[in-house]
């Protein structure tokens, strides 16, 4: 076989993908499942942005250890300060809430000072590089804004695809993408990472892609349900093995540039970039695994008819001589 | 057929040579500067206080500024950020209370591209350093403040009419609860206090005005549900108003203003560091005081030149810096006035501005006005801005007052507490209404959220975002050239295209960039590659069906779009949801991915297409295809 033109994926797989759809759809759900019993049990490590609070970003001189200065802030009269590197360890985020809940400008850069006094040793000074102070009030209107936002694109999927395709396509495919998001939610709310608004970025930037490769998988089926003389789940097989090696090298393509996001730009959009690299792998999977059985299973099974021109094209049919 | 049309190609070279012409900007770096402007109407900026700025600058000790007089401003150019900083604090004192030393980035973009209207895309705050913060408008207090004013109405008309009452108090449920003491005199106590109330209303206001219930010997007067709602927004728009002027005082070049949801206010300070001075600022009262004129313009210049100033006045100045002689008698304070709004004469279809005060200003105004018939009534704008200055190491705190005439017209009849002011322009009215609410009825408000981005955050910002960037797109170049060679070739310039595009785009609008917007840049490329990657698979598949090479690109390309179309438009969709919800930065990543999307379905789709055509278009004997 000649090296070019190379291949990820071989051309004209025939793995069968449908006889183990139960077996993948019920492996999904589980982990929605788990996801679910994990978000309600544990909840999310929120953020500032959603919790309010005071946080201060240090700047050290040297590598600083995470736990001493934990430590010491304890003894400083903050229990239970949230203390992470931000990309490098000299760089530290501290999150707290502020001891007497004064909310003026001297209560904060109290607070701040006594952080930097607290964390500073005398062979690692640091020094501040950035503070800020987010009301309980703001915190509970971005929260609910992120849940309209979802919603919004929860309905707009919907009736797009309802629209383009049909509606058991549809369906399926939010059934598929809010999985994903689900999973990737569950994995944060597992690992205890900040839940801030850009890892919310992120979550909605999973739903866009993911819907996004099941709809490039479901483009297939519909072509081929109109153009095959097969059984919807022969032709369900041919499609996603037709678009297989499409969809794992967007995928692969899609990581690398997140990847890179990930690696080198710093501590701030580190959340965002794994929920979306996680996203990615997930969604991927998914959309060959469970978006196309999804399409085979109780009321949302397809057949010929659902995508065969519609009655009145059939009229114009009729009419013809 | 694979055919391209001339035309098309036409456009993509004008597209590529906008697109250059526009991103170019961004290669330029910003100097740091200060920036010296007049801060009253009578300080003049020439080249006298160029020089004066040049000595100044010289004494303090700061090296390598650059000055220039440009336009209407001295722009001091300085080599880096701790420069300017020590410039700005060696200038403001030093120059007074007459000009404002603002601190600026001043693009150094040539001329020729900022004449066509070039010009690099605006830092965000957390990529250029500054303090942010959010504030919240006490709208409830706004409401009951003008509640209050509507029972003291009510109470002094009731008292006029020598109506019997025991009580007219404000209620928690935005209501006033009239008792009077006899049930016989409802009728009449009801008729009164509608006239009362009719004159507190705003004249441009629309729909029905209070409602007055009576029941035995209790009056209910309850606003109608617009009224409520006009109450609460105009508070923010007063509060708006306020901040705006004084953040315009307080000298920062590209300050931020803007409203979020119902009640905030979010304000954006870029280069400053230090928040407790821009909360005193920002925190400043302002008021008004109404008060006799006592002499005119040229009297007053005529007093100021012969230091001959009369007992009893004093010299204030209006907006254009004249003298004016006012009374230092206090006539009506700022806490007093009830409403201002701008409307229109109905004698004469004039623009006015129609004041109303509370009945106890009212009964002064009109003993005031029945004896001057004729003369000038002067309206003050008095602004305290607290200042800290160090004496000996030790804070001091006092206020600096700024007193300003903002209006002084001839008294045409007598009045009491609602008034016109007439001869004014359609802008002016709105002016000195707006001004008038600013001085005297903005709403408490609250900071709810604040935070400091130190300049070297907001360097390591750009500095990380660029290379997240720039690596997003060589590992994609990478993978690209490799798997798909010549065909891998061609996408690569089409994502390049793409890039370029969108960095134009959001500078030609004047989209400003944020760390997430580096993040929705980078992820254009990894989403805009989809596009590509399924024509070209879709090319391959048709080559192993046995379509020969031109027809299975043109083949190729056709089927793909479709696919192409629907996937886009999802994810179009969730770019949306989160410019519609989002804030602030996030609303940089929604912008940045939504224009990438756009642009990346006309680089995969017709770029590339272009680019195939003029590669593989003209040789008639194609047997293979790298791919």
């Amino acid at each position: 076989m000649a090296l070019f033109p190379l291949h990820l994926i071989p051309n004209n797989t025939r793995i069968d993908f449908m006889r183990w759809r139960m077996l993948t759809v019920g492996f999904m759900a589980v982990l929605m499942l788990a996801s679910v019993g994990l978000i309600a049990t544990k909840g999310f490590n929120y953020a500032l942005d959603f919790t309010g609070g005071t946080s201060v970003e240090l700047l050290f001189e040297k590598p600083a250890d995470v736990d001493a200065v934990r430590d010491r802030l304890e003894e400083a009269g903050y229990p239970g300060a949230q203390v992470q590197t931000m990309g490098t360890a000299t760089d530290l985020m501290i999150r707290l809430q502020p001891k007497d809940g004064g909310t003026d400008a001297e209560a904060i850069n109290r607070t701040a000072d006594e952080v930097l006094a607290a964390a500073s040793s005398e062979d690692n000074p640091a020094t501040i590089k950035g503070r800020s102070y987010v009301g309980p009030q703001v915190g509970q209107d971005l929260a609910r804004n992120g849940i309209y936002a979802i919603v919004f694109v929860v309905l707009g999927f919907l009736i797009y695809i309802a629209f383009r395709f049909e509606w058991k396509f549809a369906v399926s495919a939010i059934i598929t993408t809010l999985g994903d998001v689900l999973i990737v939610a569950g994995w944060f709310s597992l690992a205890g990472r900040e839940f801030d608004l850009t890892l919310l970025a992120g979550l909605l930037t999973v739903m866009g892609f993911s819907i996004n490769d099941t709809i490039v998988v479901f483009d297939r089926v519909r072509e081929n349900f109109r153009s095959m003389r097969a059984e919807p789940l022969e032709i369900l097989n041919t499609s996603i093995n037709q678009t297989l090696s499409r969809t794992i090298i967007t995928s692969v393509v899609a990581f690398l540039t997140v990847l890179a996001l990930y690696i080198y730009g710093g501590g701030s959009l580190e959340g965002m970039s794994e929920a979306m690299m996680i996203g990615i792998v997930i969604g991927t999977a998914s959309s060959i695994l469970v978006a196309c059985p999804l399409l085979t299973i109780g009321p949302l099974k397809v057949s010929k008819q659902d995508l065969l021109p519609k009655a009145r094209d059939e009229e114009a049919l009729a009419r013809r001589p | 057929m694979l055919e391209f049309p001339r035309w098309k190609y036409a456009v993509i070279l004008i597209v590529v040579v906008l697109s250059v012409l526009y991103a170019s900007p961004n290669l330029f770096q910003k100097d740091p500067a200060v920036q010296v402007t007049k801060n009253r109407a009578g300080a003049v900026v020439d080249e006298a206080l160029a020089e004066r700025v040049r000595s100044i600058l010289g004494e303090a000790g700061v090296e390598g500024a650059r000055v220039a007089l440009e336009g209407d401003q001295v722009l001091v150019r300085l080599p880096d950020a701790g420069t300017q900083t020590r410039a700005a604090d060696a200038l403001r004192p030093a120059l007074g209370e007459d000009y404002t030393a603002a601190l600026n980035l001043v693009p150094t973009t040539p001329a020729w591209l900022e004449a066509l209207g070039a010009r690099p895309m605006s830092l965000g705050l957390d990529l250029q350093g500054g303090v942010h913060f959010m504030m919240q408008v006490d709208q409830q207090a706004a409401l009951e403040k003008r509640l209050d004013s509507y029972a003291d109405a009510i109470r002094a008309a009731l008292r006029e009419a020598r109506i019997g009452y025991t009580g007219a108090e404000r209620r928690a449920d935005a209501t006033v609860a009239v008792t009077l003491a006899n049930a016989g005199d409802a009728a009449r106590a009801r008729s009164e206090i509608q006239q009362a109330l009719a004159g507190l209303r705003a004249p441009t206001a629309l729909g029905g005005g209070p409602t007055v219930e009576v029941d035995g010997n209790r009056i209910t007067v309850r606003l109608p549900e617009a009224e409520l709602n006009r109450i609460a927004t105009e508070a923010i728009e007063q509060n708006r108003n306020v901040i705006s002027n004084r953040i315009n005082a307080i000298g920062v070049a590209e300050p931020v203003l803007q409203r979020q949801g119902e009640d905030r206010l979010v304000i954006q300070l870029p280069g400053l560091q230090d928040t407790a001075e821009a909360k005193r600022l920002i925190g400043a009262t302002a008021t008004l005081e109404f008060r006799a004129v006592t002499g005119d313009e040229a009297q007053a210049a005529a007093a100021l030149a012969d230091n001959s100033i009369p007992a009893g006045s004093r010299i204030y100045y209006d907006d254009a810096g004249r003298p004016l002689l006012l009374s230092r008698r206090l006539l009506v304070s700022g806490d007093e006035l009830v409403n201002a709004q701008p409307t229109t004469d109905p004698q004469t279809g004039l623009p006015a501005v129609s004041i109303t005060l509370n009945s106890a200003a009212g009964k002064r105004m009109f003993d005031h006005t029945l004896e001057n018939v004729g003369n000038r009534l002067g309206i003050v704008y008095v602004e305290r801005i607290p200042t800290v200055t160090m004496v000996n190491g030790e804070e001091v705190r006092s206020s600096r007052t700024v007193e300003r005439v903002i209006s002084s017209s001839t008294i045409r009849g007598v009045f009491g507490k609602d008034f016109q002011t007439t001869g004014l322009s359609r802008e002016e009215a709105t002016a000195l209404a707006k001004q008038l609410k600013a001085g005297a009825l903005a709403a408490p408000m609250d900071f709810v959220e604040e935070s400091v981005i130190g300049p070297t955050l907001g360097a390591q910002n750009v500095a990380r975002g660029t290379k997240a960037v720039v690596y997003a797109f060589l590992f994609t170049l990478a993978f690209f050239a490799i798997y798909y060679r010549m065909f891998g070739l061609i996408t690569c310039v089409a994502l390049l295209l793409n890039l370029l595009m969108v960095v134009a785009v959001m500078s030609l609008f004047g989209a400003t960039m944020t760390l997430p917007g580096f993040a929705g840049l980078a992820l254009s490329i990894g989403m805009s590659v989809d596009a590509n990657v399924l024509i070209n698979e879709r090319i391959r598949e048709e080559l192993r069906a046995g379509m020969p090479p031109r027809t299975a690109i043109a083949t190729g390309y056709d089927k793909a779009s479709g696919t192409i179309f629907d996937s886009n438009m999802t994810a179009l969709l969730a770019g949306i949801a989160l410019y519609a919800f989002g804030t602030g930065p996030l609303r940089g990543f929604a912008v940045t991915m939504v224009i990438g999307i756009l642009t990346s379905v006309f680089t995969a789709v017709t770029v590339s297409r272009g680019i195939a055509t003029l590669i593989y278009g003209g040789r008639r004997k194609l047997k293979s295809l790298a791919i």
